[in-house]
């Protein structure tokens, strides 16, 4: 097949736009191969695998962190999936825009990120695959080499405590949070969601209240 | 199979199911608006949820420690914008700062 001229073009353009987030994404990077490498973390090998397959930021934090805290490995992968969750309607979104055999499509599905696909949005609910495809490609690298630095450096680090690195879990996701209020509802559920992890944070196991606090995305369905 | 690879291998297939979902099984189709108003407010819910455990969380128990301090630090740096990166750090060099003095 050969490739024409625009869909180059559309791909370069992709790639470049992608470079300034590309940075930012990588050392997200180096820090999620940090936590996991020092003590108490998941492990150099077992972080760079998961960062080549899962590619998604938030929910590799939210299983690291349940896992740190000492959580059964169910609790963590419920907690990381239900974060993932998003990643349905997200695909739902560029799905018509994506072209070629099922293959082709699952491929490309993969490479769908917060990043690539707001960087393939043309707006109006339209996208363009290609630059999803080549903004993709550069975050997934950029992410993947972060974490194995990370991970390489974060062997030689001593206690997570008294680095402060406790505090950078939860400094994160509250980051992250914050781009994810742009409604009243959300800002709703995310009050809710928080309260029901604290109230049961004292009776359920660790992991657990995380899970429960899915129970807020409900409000979606009385709130308009 | 240790914890750590059951987790890494769960995360990873799940994950790699959803994101291909839409595009490969769904098609053009949209989903249905409940689903789809319920799916959205799954992240946010989630994250707060993150923030409060590790931030009071330890074992089974609320506690205040440098921890609050150091996502406290956080929010003020977010006030002003901060990138995500030195949101972090800010935190964790605030937690840090707080035990060297003896706090939590």
């Amino acid at each position: 097949m050969a490739t024409d001229a625009p869909i180059r073009f559309e791909l370069r353009q992709g790639a470049i736009t992608a470079v300034p987030l590309a940075i930012a994404v990588g050392l997200f990077g180096v820090s999620f191969g940090v936590l996991s490498a020092s003590s108490g973390g998941m492990g150099a090998i077992p972080a760079v695998i998961m960062s080549v397959t899962t590619f998604a930021g938030s929910a590799q934090f939210a299983a690291a962190s349940v896992m740190g805290s000492g959580g059964q490995p169910v609790a963590a992968i419920a907690a990381a999936l239900l974060l993932n969750a998003r990643y349905l309607p997200i695909g739902v979104s560029v799905a018509p825009y994506l072209t070629g055999g099922p293959l082709r499509r699952f491929v490309h599905a993969q490479l769908v990120v917060d990043e690539s696909w707001a960087i393939a949005s043309r707006g109006e609910g339209r996208f363009d695959p290609h630059r999803l495809v080549g903004a993709g490609i550069v975050l997934w690298l950029a992410w993947v080499i972060g974490t194995i630095v990370g991970a390489i450096g974060g062997d030689a680090l001593g206690d997570p405590a008294a680095l402060g690195l406790d505090a950078a879990f939860p400094a994160l996701f509250l980051a992250l949070l914050v781009g994810q209020l742009r409604s009243g509802n959300a800002v709703a559920a995310a009050l809710l969601g928080a309260g029901i992890a604290v109230a049961l944070i004292p009776f359920a196991p660790p992991g657990v209240p995380i899970i429960a606090a899915a129970a807020a995305a409900l409000i979606g369905l009385v709130r308009r | 199979m240790s914890d750590a690879w059951v987790v890494v291998a769960a995360v990873g297939a799940g994950t790699i199911v959803i994101k291909a979902a839409g595009p490969v099984l769904l098609g053009g189709r949209p989903l249905p608006e409940r689903v789809r108003s319920v799916v959205a407010l799954l992240a946010p819910a989630l994250l707060a949820a993150l923030v409060a455990t590790t931030t009071f969380g330890s074992e089974q128990q609320l506690v205040l420690d440098a921890r609050v301090i150091g996502v406290a630090s956080a929010g003020v740096a977010l006030l002003f914008r901060a990138p995500v990166l030195l949101v972090v750090v800010v935190a964790a060099a605030a937690a840090a700062l707080a035990r060297l003095v003896g706090i939590g």
